[in-house]
């Protein structure tokens, strides 16, 4: 509260307005790189890097069917509010707010597999919000942490800021990657949800959703996957050549853990999320409270 | 456009095989085969399929069951029956139980005849299917148009 | 000073003539007419005096006090009765004590205490003031319906319906004079008016469940009591002319003088705001028929309780005191956010989100600065209003379904499709951006960074909203469930109830709508008034809110524009084939019917459990605040 954003309203709409545009495709593409990564490390070919562009683009060629007309609604929800809060962020907007923007989009999206009244959709709804109750401490603590050492909540500040922000929190980076595989719906984390040809209670939370909904599933996903990746820049912020290199070192990280670990029980993830959460996270902004702020 | 052929989803249904073809059918997913070259991918669940792959003859426990996934199956949709059973029922077309072939329940697209089908001929079988998919969706266009007028 | 007086005496006077009509449409036009008075005098009071910061007003000490201690007397004689009546012993333990103190302080203190500026107003009072008004009458006005069905569907219940409303606008009247005193000592008079009527409504339909819960209600507050009282002792011994019995003369004065009664006084808040340890009775309070627990237990009364916790925030302000009660708000907050997650029945989950809510106020209002004294007075506002919209819902849905229970609320969105957008409205309300709630919370976690021990509260906070939306989100799925069955049942839904659930719905998307105003023209004035320096939001995030609520306005209209309706397919059951209301053949033929049902977690979020930890953990740091205040006075420093 009561600081203003650096940076000039007319760039955030610039950049705003980019990450409307770029994401999707951006997004996309690391969906493609991601299947054919996944592919090569299975010994296989793979798909086309552009795969998940055909994918969505058959999906808007299919029928439209719904269980109930209101799902339809959620997922424009999901699919808005995952574009605002998306753009929020890359206009330099509150750290805070962005999140909690973000929580909403993901109500809504648990929101609708709960309307269409299906056992499969209802326990991967469940599920949605125990993943969602078990990473939200820990992109609390990204937060915070990335405040004290910047002193700023505002992600244009955070961003380009000089300090080297992941020197002071290696523990939070490195919970923030936990909760990544959380987020990116990953083995072993993936028991909501999954994506390529994994499945789990069918398609849990998506289950009942077919055609071009499915295909605002996928895009609202492209969205999410940048900015968590932007997430990612912010720590690295003082030298983008390093953040874009440990961003891809990143994915990569996901990739190779999500082909290692088959998944787990949900009580894993819970643990997992609040587990970081609760040890390198909150151990690493302890010590930067009181040696760092010197509060 | 056609990206209906560029990325068809399966669904995989055993009627009730003896598991000859649903193994080859997996083996199509292996490395050596690799059908997601092609964007091929095996879902589980019929709302998000567009190509229905039945193994084995449909007997009378599941007839209705294999009837109530096609209708989930959101158009355009294709069916391919694959190894001899469910072209026709097989060996045990006569048995008490057996309705016979797939096409006895719901509208079968391609025959992928074999016993077992070897995955050639059920990669072979599928590629044929999504020629047949793209006619299909055309005619969903045309009919959609007329309706819209 | 004419409008107090009016706010303070109209709901009084009306009590006794409502005491007096039997059950008909009179009493009912009654109710509704007095609502609609109150309701504009509180919004008159707000139009008149917002402008003016605090205002002071000499309202003669001397007959009315003798006439509130005769009222004190008479309540002590009536709760001792009760007690021995119902062999209630401790109750009558603990009246004794507060009586006998109160009598010691009236026979040796109180000659020649002359308080002047009795009654007062600023901004906080007039908030607390529109609350009550408006939210009071509104909640009223549903009652007069709701006991009529109350009465229809419980028949072993007596019907003491003129003694219900009596309490009811006796009530309204002391939470009026609660927020206009400046003297402690009519505080303490209307707090103990407050915790009478909670006990005597709670009591309600005179059970054996229901008797218990009431007097564990009163025990639990006259131990608030008890301490509130002390402080009478503390300050006449420091200042035998009264003056420290003015609130702001108290607060002005110096955390070396006001830390001992802040600390007094801030724990009757704790007891009467339900905190760990105490958080029992308001959990057993939900017997009480529903207009009761949305009033007292969830807008106004429990807000007594957080509200002179706030007013002594600038007291607890840097003292380890106040760290200490910051912390038991805390883990009340989260601990019971956790148990939320373990409870189907729809009024518990209620009751143990107010508790929770109550608690993140608390925590606030203790560490106390000023960023924080604003976050506590939006959450007070958008909670009275969201958790009332929510209590009435569920009394609406138990009344026409004849259960409150949330495993039963499936497609309530078929049944009662207006009561379910309402209730959802309401669950947004309670934890979703950009209402209010959440935007509080978020001005909490960034208040709290920069405050001492910050890092263990924003720990708390974060765990606890995690929580908090897995418990609400499960809840609002449930209702807005579209179940292939069911019909609308909504025709028999009373007007008046009507009337009240949308002005309440209005309520909390208008309080999200326009909190940059209440927060610019009440609150920042209040906190500026304080500390002489101020928090609000950055202007940047106020637009992206608004841009967020007009999305959601606007988002169900796209129901509408889709060109061709999507075809409807039924839901995948695995390939069985299933009756339209979900029933399918199983195994060996046996007809199963499919139904869905939430976590609960007993296992990890179970009430008895989670107590067992939170409840000695917070005795133990309400010890420690006792501990260091005592300490701290020994050594002439405040802690």
């Amino acid at each position: 509260m009561g600081y203003e954003p650096g940076g000039g309203h007319v760039t955030s709409i610039i950049t705003a307005l980019a990450f409307v545009v770029l994401a999707p495709l951006v997004g996309g593409l690391v969906a493609g790189v991601d299947r054919k990564i996944t592919a090569r490390m299975q010994g296989r070919v793979g798909p086309p890097i552009l795969q998940p562009f055909y994918d969505v683009a058959k999906l808007f060629e299919k029928e439209d069917v719904t269980v109930t007309p209101s799902q339809n609604l959620y997922i424009v929800a999901y699919l808005v509010f995952m574009i605002v809060s998306g753009a929020y962020f890359f206009a330099g907007g509150d750290f805070l707010l962005v999140i909690f923007a973000f929580t909403l989009a993901h109500v809504f999206i648990v929101l609708g597999a709960y309307a269409a009244y299906s056992p499969y959709s209802h326990i991967g709804a469940e599920r949605e919000l125990i993943t969602l109750m078990a990473y939200e401490p820990m992109v609390i603590f990204t937060a915070v942490g990335l405040y004290m050492v910047t002193g700023s909540f505002y992600i244009s500040d955070i961003a380009t800021s000089t300090v080297p922000a992941i020197l002071y929190l290696p523990g939070v980076f490195v919970g923030f990657l936990v909760i990544l595989t959380i987020k990116l719906r990953k083995s072993p984390f993936d028991i909501s949800t999954s994506h390529h040809a994994h499945q789990e209670l069918v398609k849990g939370l998506t289950t009942e959703f077919a055609g071009p909904v499915l295909g605002k599933i996928e895009i609202a996903h492209w969205y999410e996957t940048v900015v968590l990746l932007g997430m990612i820049y912010l720590f690295f912020g003082f030298n983008p050549v390093l953040a874009i290199v440990v961003i891809a070192l990143a994915y990569l990280l996901e990739i190779f853990i999500d082909n290692t670990f088959s998944r787990m029980k949900w009580q894993w993830t819970m643990k997992s999320g609040w587990g970081v959460a609760a040890t390198l996270g909150f151990l690493n902004l302890v010590i930067v409270y009181y040696l760092y702020m010197g509060v | 456009m056609a990206y209906l052929k560029k990325s068809p989803w399966l669904l995989h249904y055993d009627a009730s095989s003896c598991n000859g073809c649903d193994i080859e059918l997996l083996a199509c997913l292996t490395p050596l085969y690799d059908v997601e070259r092609f964007g091929i991918i095996n879902t589980g669940n019929p709302k998000h399929a567009d190509v229905f792959v039945i193994t084995g003859g449909i007997n009378e426990l599941n007839r209705e069951v294999v009837k109530n996934t096609y209708e989930q199956i959101p158009d355009p949709k294709v069916v391919v029956a694959v190894g001899i059973c469910a072209c026709s029922g097989g060996v045990f077309r006569e048995c008490y139980n057996m309705a016979g072939g797939v096409d006895q329940v719901i509208p079968v697209d391609v025959y992928v005849p074999g016993c077992a089908a070897r995955p050639e001929s059920i990669i072979d079988g599928i590629v044929k299917a999504l020629g047949i998919l793209e006619e299909k969706r055309e005619e969903m266009k045309e009919k959609e148009k007329k309706h819209g007028n | 000073m004419n409008e107090l007086i009016f706010l303070i005496l109209f709901p009084c006077i009306i009590a006794f003539i409502l005491l007096l009509l039997p059950n008909n449409r009179i009493r009912d036009a009654i109710v509704a007419l007095s609502g609609l008075v109150i309701s504009i005098g509180s919004i008159y009071l707000f139009a008149t005096s917002f402008t003016g910061g605090s205002v002071y007003f000499p309202f003669p000490f001397e007959p009315t006090a003798q006439v509130m201690f005769v009222i004190e007397m008479a309540i002590a004689l009536l709760l001792l009765y009760l007690g021995v009546k119902f062999k209630q012993y401790i109750a009558v333990l603990l009246v004794l004590v507060q009586t006998a103190v109160m009598l010691y302080f009236e026979m040796t203190m109180a000659h020649g205490l002359e308080p002047m500026r009795n009654l007062f107003i600023d901004e906080f009072s007039i908030i607390m003031a529109l609350i009550i008004g408006i939210i009071g009458s509104l909640i009223a006005l549903y009652a007069t319906s709701y006991m009529n069905t109350y009465h229809e569907h419980h028949p072993e219940v007596r019907d003491r319906r003129r003694m219900f409303f009596f309490v009811i606008f006796v009530f309204l009247s002391a939470m009026f004079g609660l927020v206009f005193s400046n003297n402690l000592l009519w505080v303490f008079f209307f707090w103990e008016i407050t915790t009478l009527s909670s006990f005597l409504l709670i009591g309600y339909s005179e059970s054996e469940v229901a008797t218990n819960n009431a007097f564990l209600a009163l025990k639990l507050n006259l131990l608030g009591g008890i301490a509130f009282a002390a402080s009478f002792l503390y300050l006449a011994s420091v200042d035998p002319s009264g003056g420290l019995l003015e609130l702001d003369t108290l607060i002005a004065s110096g955390q070396s003088i006001a830390i001992v009664p802040a600390v007094l006084i801030c724990f009757a808040g704790l007891t009467k705001a339900a905190q760990m340890p105490f958080s029992a009775w308001l959990v057993g309070a939900m017997v009480a028929p529903t207009p009761v627990s949305a009033l007292l237990h969830s807008s106004t009364m429990v807000k007594a309780g957080v509200y002179i916790i706030v007013r002594f925030a600038p007291v607890l302000l840097g003292t380890l005191a106040g760290i200490a009660f910051g912390l038991v708000g805390a883990v009340t907050f989260l601990v019971a956010s956790a148990i939320a997650i373990s409870q189907t029945n729809a009024k518990k989950v209620l009751a143990y989100s107010t508790i929770a809510n109550l608690g993140l106020i608390v925590a606030c209002a203790s560490v106390g600065t000023p960023e924080l004294v604003w976050a506590a007075i939006m959450l007070i506002i958008f909670h009275a209003v969201a958790k009332s919209l929510l209590f009435l819902c569920v009394g609406t849905v138990e009344h026409r379904t004849g259960s409150r229970d949330i495993e039963d609320m499936d497609g309530l969105i078929v049944r009662f499709p207006k009561i379910a957008v309402m209730m959802a409205t309401g669950i947004a309300g309670m934890f979703l951006a950009p209402f209010g709630m959440l935007i509080s919370k978020w001005a909490a976690i960034e208040g709290f960074i920069d405050a001492p021990f910050g890092i263990v509260f924003v720990t708390i906070l974060a765990f606890g909203s995690a929580v908090t939306v897995f418990f609400w989100a499960k809840w609002m799925g449930k209702i807005l469930s579209v179940t292939p069955y069911g019909e609308n049942l909504e025709g028999s839904v009373s007007r008046a109830k009507w009337v009240v659930l949308s002005s309440l719905t209005v309520l909390t998307v208008l309080a999200a709508l326009l909190f940059p105003l209440v927060s610019s023209v009440l609150i920042e004035p209040y906190v500026l008034g304080i500390y002489g320096e101020t928090a609000r939001l950055a202007q940047d995030n106020i637009i992206i809110m608004l841009l967020m609520i007009l999305l959601l306005l606007i988002l169900p209209l796209s129901l509408y524009t889709s060109s061709k309706e999507s075809r409807k397919l039924p839901v995948y059951m695995g390939g069985r084939p299933t009756t339209p209301d979900l029933k399918f053949a199983g195994s060996l033929g046996i007809q199963r019917e499919m139904t869905t049902r939430n976590y609960y977690f007993e296992e990890y979020f179970g009430e008895k459990k989670l107590l067992h930890y939170s409840n000695p953990l917070c005795v133990l740091l309400i010890l420690v605040a006792a501990a260091l205040v005592a300490w701290g006075m020994s050594q002439g420093v405040v802690m």
